[in-house]
Formats: C-alpha cells, sequence, structure tokens
C-alpha cells in the first residue's frame, strides 16, 4: 500500500515542500538536524495527518509549512509561490488552544478578522455565524477560563476558520481533551469538512494516534525520527463514515503500526550508519528511550502472562496508551535485549521470561548486566573509576552529552541515565552536590581510594 | 514580585562598559552644567498650619502621578525593545541593572542643575526636578516587571498572533501588554510605595549652600521634625496615610482586581475582589464609554498604526528609529571618551579618598546585613504563625498593609529623636530605618510561602508526630525557602537604598551623620563635591551589582530548583 507520491503538476497543488531539512545551531557547533530532505506535496481537497513520534519534528515541519518557522534548507511553495514569512491563507489549530485568557469567545473568534482590517460589523456577522457553526452560541461573552477543555477548543477552530482559510493546520488538536470529548469534535469536524460547510480546501494535522490517523484522514505521511525523514506516504481509502470495529479499518491500522515500529529501520539509517563506521568517524552515541522501568517490568509481565508474545496494538488500546508512550517502553526492552518487536508484535526473550519470573534484586542484577554494554554507562563508569575519590560533578557529562545531543535532549538523557544507573545500583548521584559517585567499594579499599 | 532576581543573566562584559558610560555621561552632565549656570535657589518660609495639608498633600501627589505617568512610558519603551530586540536587549539589562542600584541622591545634582538651567528662575525647575528625582525611584522595577512578561509570552500565543497576521501594534494591544499586565500592576503598586519612600527627598533638597523647598506633604514632615513640631508631624504623617490607604482602595484594589482577567490560570488563592470595582463595572456610564469612545479608539488605532505599502527606503537619519541609533552611538561614543577621561580623573584620586569610599562601603554593607538579619529574625516566625492560621491572616493581613505601608522616612525623624542621645545612636537609627523600610517585603513573602504549604504536607507531618524545630526542619523552611529568598532580594536592594537617607540626617537645625557610603553620597551631593559623589556612587552601585549576581541570583536559582513545590 506504501506508495512514493509522484510529484504532479504544480497546477493542483496546494503546498509542495522542496528538500526541506531544518537544523538548530547548537553553541559548541554540533547541529541538530530535526527534518532531513523533506518533499512532499498536498493538494486541494485533501486531508492530510502527519504520523511520528514525538520529538520527531513534525510540528516544526506544520510550522514550516504555515510560515512560521523557516526551513533551514529547501523550499516551501504554497500555490507555486514561495512562502517567506507567516501564510495568511493558513490557519492554525493548537493542542494547548493557545486563545488568549483576556479577550471573550467572541473577541477570540474576531482576532484574525481584526487582523486583516474588517470592519466591525461585518466582523460581528461573520462571528456570529461561526460561533453557531461551531457550537458556542450562548457563549459569546464567556472568557475561556470559564469554558471546559472541549469548548475552549472549540474557539480554537472557531478563531482559526474564521479568516476563511484554505489550509487548515491542527497541531494534535484533540490530545489534550479527554476520550469522549475528542471524539465528538473529531466527528463534528468531519461533519463540517465532508460536508463541505467551511471553505477550507485542504486540512494538515499533526498527530501522535494511529487510530485517530487512520479514522480521519485521506492520507497518511510516516515520519521517522532522529532526524525526520517521510518513511511512508499512504493513502486511507475507506469511505465514510469509518467503522473502528470495521476489519478493513483494523487491518489499516496494524499496518501502521507495522511501520511506525519499525521507523528506526529504514534503509536510509542503516545505510547512515553503515558509512559512518567505514569511514572510521567516532561513533554517535545513540539516544536512550525515556521508558520509565515501572511501566517496563508492568509490560512485560503483561506479555509473559499470555505467553510471551501480544499485539502491540491491542496492548496499547487496552492499556489506553497511545503509540507514543508505548514505543520508549519497547524501544527500552529491546535495548535491554528484554523482547523483540516484530510484525507490530511484541516477543519475550529467554533473557526476558526470565526477568519477569524473578525477584526483585535479580531482576536489577539483570538490569545491571546489560546497562554495562550501552556506551553511556561505559563511558559514565570508565571516567568514575579512574578519578581517585571515584565522583564527578554532573555538569562533565552533560558537556559531553551535547556533542551528541542537543542542549535539552542531553539534560533529558542525562537524567534517563541516572534514574536507570540508581535503579541498578550502577552508581550513585547527590542532588545537592549534583555529582555521580560510586559507592566504596570494600572498607580496606579506603585507603587507595581516599579523595586526592 | 521581586525584580532583580529573576532574569537570568550570567556575568558580562557589558556590565562593565554600560557602567562605566553611565558614570560618565552623569560626569559629563555635571561639569557641562557647573560650568555655565548661574541659577537663584528658590526657597520659601515653609508654614506649617494645617490648613495647608490637604493641598500640601495634592502637591506631593500631583508629583508622584507625573512621576508615575513618565515611568510607565519609559518601562513600556524600554522593557519592548528589551525583549523583543534582541540585540539592544545586550546592552539594556545591564545598564537596567547598574542604574537601578544608583541611589536616588547620586542622580540629585545633574537632575537638578539640569533642570534649573533650563528654566532659570522659574518654580517649574525645582518642580521637574523633583518630578525626576520620583521617577528614578519608581521607574527600574517597572521595566524589569514588563520585560519580564514580555519574555514569558508562551510560544503558542505568539505563534498564534503571527499566524493571524496582527499587526505590531495589534500584537501589542492585544497580547503583549495583557500578558504583561499583571505583573505591571503589581510593579506599579511597588513603585507608588518607593516614592512615598523617596518623597521627602525629593521635595526638599539643598545643593551647595542653596536649599529648595517644594510645598507637599514631604516638605512638610520634614520641617516639622526640624523644627520639633511633633503635632504637626504626627498630623502630617496621618494625611500621608490617609492618601496612601485611599489611593489603595480606590484605585490600586480595584486596578488589581481588574487585572485578574490578565492572568493566564487562576491557579488556587482567592481571586482579588474589590467592591469599587463592582460599582465601576456596572455602572452604565463605563458601559457607554467603552462602547462609545474605547472601541473606536481601538479601531483607529488599528488604522493608524497598520502598515502601509512598502515605502521607499528612507537614509537611516530621516527615520525617528534612525535618527535614534544615530544619536545613540554619538552619545556612546561621548561617554566612551569621557569614562576614559573620568578613569584618569578617578585613578588620580588621591588613595586616603579610595580606601575611605571603600572603607565606607563595608560599614554600609555591614549595616544592610544586620537589618537583613534582624528583619528575617523577626518576620519569619510571626509571618509563619499568620501564614498558618488562615483566621489571624484573614484579621491580621489589612492591619499589616496599613503598616507597610507607612514610608519609613516619614517615621525616621521620630526614631532619631528618641535614640539620638544614646550611645552610637545614629548607628541603632540608620538600622532601624532599613528595618522600617525593608521587613515587609520579606513579612509579606513569608506569609505567602506558609500559606502556600499544601495540606497533604501539613498532614503527613502531625501524622509522623514531627513536632518543634523537628517540623520547621522537615517542612516549613525549605516550604518557604523559596519566598524568603524572594525578600530578601527586594529588602536587600531597599536597605542599600534607604542607606542614603539613614546614614545621613538633617535634623532640629544640626547635621548628624555615620560612617557609611550612604553618607558619603549624601553629603557629597549636598557639598557638590562631585569627585566623590561619582566615586562613592560607582562603588555602591559594583558592590550592588556584585552582591546580585554573586549572592541572591545564586540562592534564588537554587531555591526555584529545589525548594520549589511544583
Amino acid at each position: 500500500m506504501a506508495r512514493a507520491t509522484p510529484l504532479p503538476a504544480a497546477g493542483d497543488t496546494l503546498v509542495r515542500l522542496l528538500g526541506v531539512s531544518k537544523t538548530y545551531a547548537q553553541p559548541d557547533g554540533y547541529d541538530i538536524r530535526v527534518l532531513e530532505d523533506i518533499t512532499l506535496d498536498f493538494h486541494p481537497g485533501e486531508f492530510v495527518a502527519l504520523l511520528g513520534p514525538s520529538g520527531s519534528g513534525k510540528s516544526t515541519l506544520l510550522r514550516i509549512v504555515t510560515g512560521l518557522q523557516e526551513p533551514s534548507y529547501g523550499t516551501v511553495l504554497y500555490r507555486g509561490r514561495p512562502v517567506t514569512g507567516p501564510n495568511l491563507k493558513a490557519a492554525m489549530v493548537f493542542q494547548s488552544f493557545a486563545l488568549y485568557p483576556w479577550l471573550t469567545v467572541a473577541q477570540n473568534v474576531e482576532l484574525g478578522l481584526a487582523a486583516k482590517g474588517v470592519p466591525a460589523a461585518v466582523r460581528r456577522e461573520r462571528t456570529s455565524r461561526l460561533v453557531e457553526l461551531i457550537g458556542l452560541d450562548g457563549y459569546e461573552d464567556a472568557f475561556p477560563k470559564e469554558l471546559s477543555g472541549g469548548m475552549r477548543q472549540r474557539v480554537g477552530f472557531a478563531r482559526a476558520l474564521a479568516v476563511e482559510p484554505e489550509l487548515l493546520c491542527m497541531d494534535e488538536p484533540f490530545s489534550a481533551l479527554d476520550f469522549l470529548t475528542a471524539e465528538n469534535l473529531r466527528s463534528e469536524l468531519l461533519d463540517l469538512w465532508l460536508d463541505q460547510k467551511i471553505p477550507t480546501q485542504s486540512i494538515l494535522m499533526v498527530t501522535h494516534g494511529i487510530e485517530e490517523a487512520v479514522f480521519m484522514a485521506d492520507r497518511i505521511v510516516i515520519l521517522s525520527k532522529n532526524p525526520a525523514r517521510v518513511v511512508a506516504d499512504l493513502s486511507v481509502p475507506l469511505p465514510h463514515p469509518r467503522n473502528r470495529k470495521a476489519p478493513e479499518f483494523t487491518q489499516l491500522v496494524d499496518q501502521v503500526y507495522k511501520v511506525v515500529t519499525g521507523w528506526d529501520e529504514t534503509p536510509e539509517a542503516r545505510q547512515e550508519e553503515a558509512r559512518a563506521e567505514a569511514a572510521g568517524e567516532r561513533p554517535r552515541l545513540k539516544p536512550l528511550p525515556s521508558g520509565h522501568l515501572s511501566m517496563l517490568t508492568g509490560l512485560l509481565e503483561l506479555v509473559a502472562d499470555r505467553g510471551g508474545r501480544d499485539d502491540l496494538y491491542r496492548l496499547g488500546s487496552e492499556l489506553l496508551l497511545e503509540v507514543d508512550d508505548l514505543l520508549p517502553v519497547t524501544d527500552t526492552a529491546e535495548l535491554f535485549h528484554l523482547a523483540e518487536v516484530q510484525e507490530g508484535d511484541l516477543i519475550l526473550t529467554d533473557l526476558g521470561r526470565q526477568f519477569c519470573e524473578a525477584e526483585n534484586p535479580e531482576r536489577h542484577a539483570i538490569i545491571h548486566a546489560e546497562l554495562m554494554h550501552i556506551p553511556i554507562f561505559r563511558l559514565i563508569l570508565r571516567v568514575l573509576d579512574s578519578k581517585a575519590n571515584r565522583s564527578m560533578v554532573k555538569e562533565f557529562f552533560n558537556d559531553i552529552l551535547e556533542e551528541h545531543f542537543s542542549v535539552n535532549d542531553a539534560e533529558a538523557q542525562l537524567r534517563t541515565a541516572i534514574y536507570w544507573g540508581r535503579y541498578a545500583d550502577l552508581f550513585h548521584y547527590d542532588p545537592d552536590t549534583e555529582t555521580l559517585y560510586l559507592p566504596e567499594p570494600d572498607p580496606e579499599d579506603e585507603a587507595s581510594s581516599a579523595p586526592g | 514580585m521581586n525584580t532583580s532576581g529573576t532574569t537570568a543573566l550570567g556575568y558580562s562584559w557589558a556590565d562593565l562598559i554600560v557602567g562605566g558610560a553611565l558614570l560618565a555621561a552623569l560626569a559629563g552632565l555635571l561639569t557641562l552644567i557647573t560650568h555655565h549656570a548661574a541659577f537663584a535657589p528658590e526657597s520659601g518660609s515653609v508654614s506649617l498650619a494645617w490648613s495647608n495639608l490637604p493641598l500640601d498633600a495634592l502637591f506631593s501627589w500631583l508629583r508622584m502621578l507625573a512621576a508615575y505617568v513618565l515611568s510607565l512610558g519609559f518601562a513600556v519603551v524600554y522593557a519592548y525593545q528589551a525583549a523583543f530586540n534582541s540585540r539592544a536587549e545586550r546592552y539594556l539589562i545591564p545598564i537596567l541593572d547598574v542604574l537601578q542600584s544608583i541611589p536616588i541622591l547620586s542622580f540629585l545634582p545633574a537632575v537638578l542643575l539640569l533642570f534649573i538651567a533650563l528654566f532659570p528662575g522659574s518654580s517649574l525647575g525645582p518642580n521637574l526636578a523633583s518630578v525626576v528625582l520620583i521617577f528614578t525611584s519608581q521607574v527600574w522595577n517597572m521595566v524589569f516587571g514588563l520585560y519580564n512578561g514580555f519574555i514569558t509570552i508562551p510560544q503558542d500565543l505568539r505563534e498564534t498572533a503571527r499566524s493571524l497576521g496582527l499587526t505590531r501594534w495589534q500584537r501589542f494591544r492585544t497580547l503583549e501588554l495583557p500578558y504583561a499586565m499583571h505583573g505591571l500592576v503589581w510593579n506599579s503598586m511597588m513603585s507608588w510605595a518607593g516614592g512615598w519612600f523617596f518623597l521627602m527627598a525629593a521635595e526638599m533638597f539643598s545643593l551647595g549652600n542653596k536649599s529648595y523647598q517644594l510645598q507637599g506633604l514631604g516638605t512638610f514632615l520634614q520641617t516639622a521634625a526640624n523644627q520639633g513640631n511633633w503635632l504637626a508631624e504626627w498630623l502630617g504623617l496621618a494625611t500621608l496615610v490617609a492618601v496612601i490607604v485611599l489611593m489603595d482602595q480606590l484605585v490600586f484594589r480595584p486596578v488589581l482586581a481588574w487585572s485578574e482577567k490578565f492572568k493566564m490560570e487562576t491557579v488556587g488563592g482567592e481571586p482579588a475582589r474589590s467592591a469599587v470595582l463592582r460599582v465601576v463595572r456596572r455602572s452604565a456610564l463605563l458601559a457607554a464609554f467603552s462602547d462609545r469612545v474605547w472601541a473606536p479608539i481601538s479601531e483607529w488605532s488599528d488604522r493608524r498604526f497598520r502598515p502601509r505599502a512598502r515605502r521607499r527606503p528612507r537614509p537611516a537619519i530621516a527615520s525617528g528609529l534612525g535618527l535614534l541609533r544615530t544619536l545613540l552611538v554619538g552619545a556612546s561614543v561621548v561617554a566612551a571618551v569621557a569614562v576614559f577621561r573620568d578613569a584618569v580623573h578617578l585613578l588620580s584620586t588621591a588613595w586616603p579618598a579610595w580606601r575611605m569610599v571603600l572603607l565606607a562601603t563595608g560599614a554600609t554593607l555591614a549595616r544592610v546585613a544586620i537589618s537583613l538579619a534582624i528583619s528575617v529574625g523577626w518576620t519569619v516566625p510571626v509571618g509563619v504563625a499568620v501564614g498558618l492560621n488562615r483566621r489571624l491572616a484573614q484579621k491580621l493581613t489589612p492591619l499589616i498593609q496599613i503598616a507597610a505601608s507607612v514610608p519609613a522616612t516619614a517615621l525616621f525623624p521620630s526614631v532619631v529623636a528618641l535614640l539620638l542621645h544614646l550611645e552610637g545612636g545614629l548607628n541603632v537609627s540608620a538600622i532601624v530605618l532599613m528595618v522600617l523600610g525593608t521587613q515587609w517585603y520579606i513579612l509579606f513573602n513569608v506569609i505567602a510561602g506558609a500559606s502556600a504549604i499544601p495540606e497533604d504536607l501539613k498532614e503527613a507531618s502531625r501524622l509522623f508526630h514531627l513536632d518543634g524545630w523537628q517540623k520547621w526542619r522537615t517542612l516549613i523552611l525549605p516550604a518557604i525557602y523559596p519566598y524568603l529568598i524572594t525578600g530578601l532580594i527586594t529588602a536587600s536592594g531597599g536597605a542599600w537604598n534607604a542607606s542614603i537617607v539613614a546614614e545621613y540626617v538633617s535634623f532640629q537645625g544640626h547635621v548628624h551623620h555615620v560612617f557609611g557610603v550612604g553618607c558619603l553620597i549624601s553629603q557629597s551631593a549636598l557639598d557638590g563635591h562631585f569627585g566623590l559623589l561619582l566615586l562613592s556612587t560607582a562603588s555602591l552601585a559594583a558592590t550592588v551589582v556584585l552582591v546580585n549576581r554573586l549572592v541572591w541570583r545564586r540562592l534564588y536559582r537554587e531555591a526555584a530548583d529545589r525548594y520549589s513545590l511544583q
């Protein structure tokens, strides 16, 4: 089903991305690339979902499409014209709603019209029509603080639609809402879109929910991580209204799951790795997944109870976890050789079974042994071991990690490393002095390892 | 609502350059003016008649208002530039750091001479000088408050404005100013308090052998103290407190309650309420005003500030901004030359003068430290007791607020009268003034911290039978620590400023002074020893900036990282 989109004639494209890349400059000169050579076309009449793991740069891509950010390389064309600065034909809906709390609902909705210089009377007329369409009538004079999350996002939609955008961009618009509210809002938006009650020509939605993407979109573009590349571009041929229980639906979701869970094994990524190795470059540290160890234990035990193999999509929906929350945990399981992901299934390894049957001390020992193979931990231990006082300030490791990751990521990586290291009793950490240190091995050794 | 502590900036060489440039500019102005000024001091006899009090209060209030309006305009322009022009930010924030640590009296000679030179023989000169002096005691924390507001606007709100295509003016009107509004209101209240504190210094001053007295409450109070007329003194004080309480009830409470709507979320705590605001909001007059006047003005301003179709680029000098930039560059060159000249001049100052200034700074530093220690000593137990007991807090808060609103400088003459005859009396009274002026910042913060301790933590400590010292050590002190630091930062700034009036007192016709940098500044400002004034101001400013950077900012960051309950 995956197809590489051929580039159609420019006449029927709304947005064209040509080799768009984005790098963030770091103070130390190691730039972090978040988007890598993305070439995509969006057409009028399309509802496209951009799907990718968190931190994959999909929100950045959306901001580049709307002109809120500039690409480092490459071009964005809107109806054949290069985009420079915010594109006023595009409107944005935010995950956090981004309403102005000091303006009433009506004033919030009018904001874009006021910016265009629309006279007050026309503004009021259009706003009241829209407020009714979005189901906000009666709330015109309310302040956002007084509204529930769902109502707030309705205001967000109304504000975006008020300027009658050709392109509606949505950045995870439903993820801050509870399940029922989100579902309700999804179908209402689909109704507006499918019945053409709004003059919007194309919708672009960033999401990490696979089901959401399959439920709403006509086309799903799947992005990888570190940096984001397009790994798949699928069309969703299901007619609306879509039934989540229908076999075609679940089949498609499963298919997307397979692509998504295999996204770090793209041919490009493997090629790059092989190239770097061949060129004898200093190996880059691989990022640690941010999986919580208690969640890891719980998940493994659950799979063990089910015979050591289970479908990830089913596990996710049972545990009410989006793939975004689940993947760091399965990545952690794979890193520790406790389980493997194959064809969208999570399969326990022998070590994984042993881990599940073990008591706490033995579990710690297993993790301890696994950590000894991971470069970051080997590095930390080597440093601590070579110091006479067997301790080292956190900044030192932070500086090392910042050569491999962005400043924020480096901090997160070190946090995970410290968390795991403490769990496995690999080293200790004193938050007061912000020092990592090794516990005193034996009393008689003390003389030789006295602080120097 | 602290000021300097929240702006996270590292050390920077810009501090040095900027500090030098400012001092040089001050010096340049001084020399320029002293060389051609011939002015007639305006001094009249001050009447202590009670019937004058309302008019005195009105004059003082008008001066405060004028200074506040000036501060507001300055703060908006300055903070906007600092927040949204990253090239300007690098210089503007260090400049601000230095400026806010320069005490009001150091500006006195330059400001006074300038305005008297501009309006010779007119009472306008000293009046404008007074307004500008009050301005220098009001403006800095407003700039910091606005700047902090501007730079913390969330990314998504800014993106909304850009993607909807709001013009720069609309962005300012609908996003930037509203976002910073709550902080601005708080800082305005603090600025007014700061203005009252220095009212006496700003209304009655002398330069060389000429003295100026402007009709107002500050002059009234000081004259009454000088003549030892205690009845008049207390009447003046009562009038001052009445004005302050009225301002609080009729202006600040309603405005604060109104500004609640600009907060992002109402997180805990009672929202401020005001009966006055409710009445105003319900009045038909206001509704008519907002429909007929405010809305059309907003519409008009949107049209007015709409960027027109691209104009041909004009030479830099022709556009307002370009002109300003050229002027700034010119001024920096002049300042740089002056820095060099003054550096030579200062270095040639005899070593004894240097030694004296440094010793004096040390003496004042010791007084500041002692006064902070005393303030902490009594405010922490009291503040915790009040903060943990809701009913007590409700009863005491209005009383504390009134007590806090009395400018310590107004009480000072009475304190001096009491302590003057004791051994080391002025030393003690200087510290007492510092305590009086600064303890409230700490008290309010401690109360806020203690009342913010979550109920579950209190229950847990009750469950474990933590009593006495253990409870203080494990629960109360860690919980109030960030608040305590915030209060201390503000208090320390206030104590340094107070040293100017605390160490040099003219009272019942005699001048009493105690060795310290504040005394040196007052003395040299009044005697016209500009070299010494410059030297001691530089020493004071450098010490304040250093203490801020080395002590307070570190403690603040540690408090925010470790002890914050979020």
